[in-house]
C-alpha cells in the first residue's frame, strides 16, 4: 500500500528495512528528520542509535561498528559531510561497508540550507585524501531513494565500500506517496568473516586497518580498491533515458533536477522541439560508455548539463562525450532551483546561439 | 490532468498542514502527488509556503512556477505568489488579513474572510480549512467525502476539534462553489 | 622443566617496534596479562591509535582496529554499542587523546561508555620525531619548542585525567607510572581494575600511564625513567582521581 511520506523519513525507514541496525549522526539542516526518525526506530528494532558529539565522531563510530560487522550508517548535509571526509577515507582504505546520506545544501562554507548539487565532486571524485571512490547514487524521487536505500547495505557488503546516497534538500523535504518494501531478515545476510567481532585469536584474528607502511603493500591495496571499482562500472552502472531516440538536444541531469528537466522535455516536445533527457542514477560509476555511444547519434546537436552547481557533473559528461558533440551548461546556485520553464527558455536560447 | 497549487502565509497559519491535507486527499483518491515545503529559518515566524502537484500520472517536476491555484494567507504572500497564477487559474485571498483590492481579469479571484469565518467556528486556527474549502469548492479536485475522511483520520487524536474543522471547511466550500 | 615465566598468550609473536628503553612494551605486557587473567581470550576488540603505538594491532593477540588520529573513543563507542558483551579497549597516546581527540575522549567519558582506555603520556610526539605535545612540560625542549615550552606562547600542559574525573560519566580514572617494579605493580592493578569495571558493566575507565621517550628526550633509558619520576610527576601527580 502506498503511503505519503517525507523523503528523509522514507529513506530512514528503507534503511531499517534494508537491515540497518546502527545509526550515528549529528544534527544539521536539511537532514534532521533522518536522525530524529532513527532515534526511535532503532530502539524499536533492537538496533543502536547514538547522537555523536560531532560529525567526525559519528563517522568514526560508523567505522568501529562497521568494522565489527554491523550494518551501520550516518547521514548529514554538506558541511557535516566535509567533516566526515577523514573517516570516509579511512573506511575506504580499510575496505569497510557502510551507508552515508548527504542531503546537499548550498556552499561553500556554511553556505545556505536550501537545495544544491555542489557536492558532486566531493562525492564522486574522492572527497578525502587518497585514491578511492564510493558507490554514489543520485535518486530523483522518494520512491527511487527508498528502493536504492533498501539495497544499499547489500551493495556495501558485497563490495566492502561505502555507498553514498547523494540527495538534496528537496529530496529530503518533499512528501510523496511511496511503497515501502518488506523488512529484510537480518539473519539472512552473509556472514562477515573479516569483521572484528572479538572472537579472533592467533591465526584467526582479524585486523581492520588502512595503514600499509610498505610501499608494495600499499600499492597492492590501491590496485585492490580499483579492481572493485571496475566491477562497479561493469555491474552497477544505472541510468534512465527519456525521449532520447530522436532527440536533437539532450538534457543531462540527476536527482530532483532531472525531474524538472523531464517536465521541460514535455513542454519542449509540445512545442515541436526534439528534446530528450539522460539521467545518470549512479554518479559513480558514471554512465560514461552509454553517453559515449549516444554522442554518435547524427541528429543530436548538443548536450546540456543541468545542475544546481556552477558546473561539476559537466566534467564527467564532457569526458564521456569526448569532444564528439558540444556540451552546454545551465545551472542555478545558492539554493535557487530552476523551473521547467527556465530550462525551456535556456535551451531555446542555446539553440538560437548555435 | 495536472493540478499545481501554491499555498503561502505566515508561519503558524497552518500553511504546510493545509498543503498536507491536500496531499493526503490526493492519495485517498489514488492520485499522484508531491508536497514540497519551504524549509529552514523562515519557518519560524517568517513566511512559509509549499507547492503541491496533483496528477493522474507520474509527476516529474515538483517545482511550481505557473500554478493552477495560489492560496495566500497574508499580504507578503499575495505580492510574492499572485503573479504565479496562470491564465484561467484561481487565486484565493484571505481577505481578513488582505483587505486590499486585487484585480486580474484573466483569473478567478476569490476573496474570503478566512480568519473571521474561522473564529465563528470556534478557533482562528481553522482559517486554513476555510481556504481549503474554497479551493475544493471552486476546483472540484476532490469530493467532500474524501476531505471529510482525511479530516477524520488526521485529527483522530483531537476529536473535539473535528466539528469546528468541518464547519470551517463547509463555509469555504460553499463560497468557493459560488465562483 | 618448570616454567617460571612466559609471554602472555594475548601478545602475538611479532617483535615490538618500540625504541630500546621505551615503556610501551611494559604497558602492552600489562594489558595482555590482564586480558588473560580476566578470561577475555576470544572475546576482545582492541583499538590502535595514530602515534608510536599505531602498530599495536600487530602486537595484541585479538581482533584489532586501527583508527584515525584521536578517534579511538568514537570507534570504540561504535564497536561497544554493537557488541555490548565484548571487551573493548582503546590504546592512545598524549597527542591522540589530549590534543586532536579531546572531544572524542571527553564525550565517550561523559556518556560513560563501558570501555577501557589506556593513555600513554610521554609528553612528546614520538612517532613524528619529537614535537611538542599537549602534555609537554613547561620549559621542556622539543623540535617545535626549541627554546623549551614557553607557557605564554605555547600554552600549558593539559591534565587530562583530572579533567575527565570532573565528569559524571566515568567510573574509574587513575594516573600511574611504570618507572620501577613497585609502580609497575600499581599500574597493573589499575589496568586490571579498568578492565574488571568493564566486565562488571560499571562504565568508563581511563588509566593514564606516565611513560618515557628516551629517543626524543635525548636521554638514556635510566635517565628518562628518572625524569618521569622526578619531573613529570610534579606536573602530573600519580593517584586515583575517580573510583566508584
Amino acid at each position: 500500500m502506498k503511503q505519503l511520506m517525507k523523503g528523509n523519513e522514507a529513506i530512514a525507514e528503507a534503511a531499517v528495512r534494508g537491515g540497518c541496525r546502527a545509526f550515528f549522526g549529528y544534527p544539521i539542516t536539511p537532514q534532521n528528520e533522518i536522525p530524529e526518525y532513527m532515534s526511535f526506530r532503532m530502539s524499536e528494532v533492537g538496533g543502536v542509535f547514538l547522537q555523536a558529539e560531532s560529525e567526525i565522531a559519528a563517522i568514526n563510530m560508523v567505522y568501529g561498528a562497521a568494522g565489527s560487522g554491523a550494518r551501520a550508517m550516518t547521514s548529514s548535509s554538506s558541511p557535516g559531510i566535509s567533516l566526515k571526509q577523514e573517516g570516509i577515507s579511512y573506511i575506504c582504505g580499510a575496505d569497510l561497508p557502510c551507508v552515508i546520506v548527504n542531503m546537499v545544501r548550498g556552499g561553500p562554507g556554511l553556505g545556505g540550507i536550501l537545495p544544491a548539487q555542489s557536492d558532486y565532486f566531493q562525492a564522486v571524485k574522492g572527497g578525502g585524501h587518497g585514491d578511492y571512490h564510493m558507490l554514489v547514487y543520485g535518486p530523483s524521487t522518494v520512491q527511487e531513494a527508498v528502493n536504492i536505500m533498501y539495497n544499499a547495505f547489500d551493495k556495501a557488503d558485497k563490495y566492502r565500500l561505502p555507498v553514498m546516497l547523494l540527495g538534496d534538500g528537496m529530496l529530503g523535504q518533499i512528501m510523496e506517496a511511496v511503497e515501502l518494501p518488506e523488512m529484510k531478515d537480518i539473519n539472512s545476510f552473509p556472514k562477515k568473516k573479516w569483521a572484528t567481532d572479538g572472537s579472533g585469536i592467533g591465526a584467526e584474528r582479524r585486523v581492520i586497518n588502512s595503514l600499509f607502511i610498505d610501499p608494495d603493500s600499499l600499492e597492492k591495496q590501491n590496485y585492490n580498491l580499483f579492481s572493485k571499482y571496475e566491477l562497479l562500472k561493469r555491474d552497477e552502472t544505472q541510468y534512465e533515458e527519456y525521449m532520447i531516440e530522436d532527440a536533437e538536444y539532450i538534457l543531462v541531469a540527476y536527482g530532483t533536477v532531472a525531474r524538472v528537466c523531464r517536465s521541460a522535455v514535455d513542454i519542449l516536445r509540445g512545442r515541436g522541439i526534439k528534446a530528450g533527457l539522460f539521467r545518470p542514477i549512479t554518479l559513480f560509476p558514471y554512465p560514461t560508455d552509454r553517453l559515449f555511444k549516444i554522442a554518435d547519434k547524427e541528429e543530436l546537436k548538443f548536450f546540456i548539463s543541468v545542475e544546481l552547481s556552477m558546473g561539476q557533473m559537466i566534467e564527467d559528461l564532457k569526458l564521456a562525450v569526448n569532444g564528439k558533440k558540444k556540451v552546454n551548461f545551465f545551472g542555478k546556485v545558492g539554493g535557487n532551483v530552476m523551473s521547467p520553464e527556465d530550462i525551456v527558455d535556456n535551451l531555446i536560447s542555446k539553440i538560437e546561439e548555435n | 490532468m495536472e493540478n499545481k497549487v501554491i499555498i503561502a502565509g505566515f508561519g503558524g497559519q497552518g500553511v504546510l498542514s493545509l498543503g498536507q491535507l491536500i496531499a493526503y486527499a490526493s492519495i485517498e483518491e489514488q492520485k499522484e502527488v508531491t508536497w514540497l515545503p519551504s524549509y529552514g529559518p523562515e519557518m519560524r515566524g517568517g513566511t512559509s509556503n509549499c507547492s503541491i502537484v496533483i496528477s493522474d500520472k507520474i509527476i516529474a517536476s515538483p517545482i511550481v512556477d505557473r500554478a493552477d491555484c495560489v492560496i495566500v494567507m497574508n499580504r507578503p504572500s499575495l505580492e510574492k505568489f499572485s503573479p504565479k497564477v496562470k491564465d484561467g487559474g484561481i487565486l484565493i485571498i484571505n481577505s481578513s488579513l488582505i483587505p486590499d483590492s486585487y484585480e486580474r481579469s484573466d483569473i478567478c479571484v476569490i476573496k474570503i474572510k478566512a480568519n473571521d469565518f474561522a473564529e465563528e467556528t470556534g478557533s482562528i486556527k481553522n482559517a486554513n480549512l476555510v481556504m481549503l474549502g474554497a479551493f475544493v469548492g471552486k476546483s472540484g479536485v476532490f469530493s467532500v467525502e474524501t476531505i471529510s475522511k482525511v479530516i477524520d483520520e488526521k485529527f483522530s487524536g483531537k476529536p473535539k476539534l473535528i466539528p469546528g474543522i468541518k464547519e470551517a471547511f463547509k463555509i469555504g466550500y460553499e463560497i468557493g462553489q459560488k465562483y | 622443566m618448570e616454567i617460571l615465566y612466559k609471554k602472555s598468550k594475548m601478545l602475538t609473536d611479532t617483535p615490538l617496534s618500540y625504541c630500546p628503553g621505551c615503556t610501551h612494551g611494559i604497558v602492552h605486557k600489562l594489558i595482555a596479562e590482564t586480558l588473560e587473567e580476566i578470561g577475555a581470550e576470544g572475546n576482545v576488540i582492541g583499538i590502535a591509535p595514530v602515534g608510536c603505538s599505531v602498530f599495536a594491532y600487530k602486537f595484541f593477540n585479538c581482533d584489532m582496529q586501527q583508527v584515525a588520529h584521536g578517534r579511538a573513543p568514537a570507534c570504540a563507542t561504535g564497536i561497544k554499542r554493537c557488541n555490548p558483551d565484548k571487551i573493548v579497549f582503546a590504546y592512545q597516546g598524549d597527542g591522540d587523546i589530549a590534543s586532536i581527540g579531546t572531544a572524542e575522549i571527553i564525550h565517550a567519558a561523559a556518556r560513560g561508555e563501558n570501555i577501557t582506555v589506556v593513555f600513554i603520556n610521554n609528553a612528546i610526539y614520538g612517532m613524528t620525531g619529537g614535537q611538542m605535545a599537549p602534555t609537554t612540560l613547561p620549559g621542556q625542549k622539543t623540535t617545535t619548542s626549541p627554546y623549551g615550552r614557553i607557557v605564554g606562547v605555547n600554552g600549558n600542559p593539559i591534565r587530562l585525567s583530572e579533567m575527565i574525573a570532573t565528569l559524571d560519566g566515568p567510573c574509574f580514572v587513575s594516573r600511574v607510572s611504570v618507572t620501577d617494579p613497585v609502580n609497575v605493580r600499581k599500574a597493573k592493578k589499575a589496568i586490571k581494575k579498568g578492565f574488571e569495571n568493564q566486565v562488571n558493566k560499571k562504565g568508563f575507565s581511563l588509566i593514564e600511564v606516565l611513560s618515557n621517550c628516551p629517543t626524543n628526550w635525548h636521554m638514556s633509558p635510566v635517565q628518562s625513567l628518572d625524569f618521569v619520576k622526578n619531573e613529570m610527576t610534579k606536573t602530573f601527580p600519580l593517584g586515583v582521581f575517580k573510583d566508584c
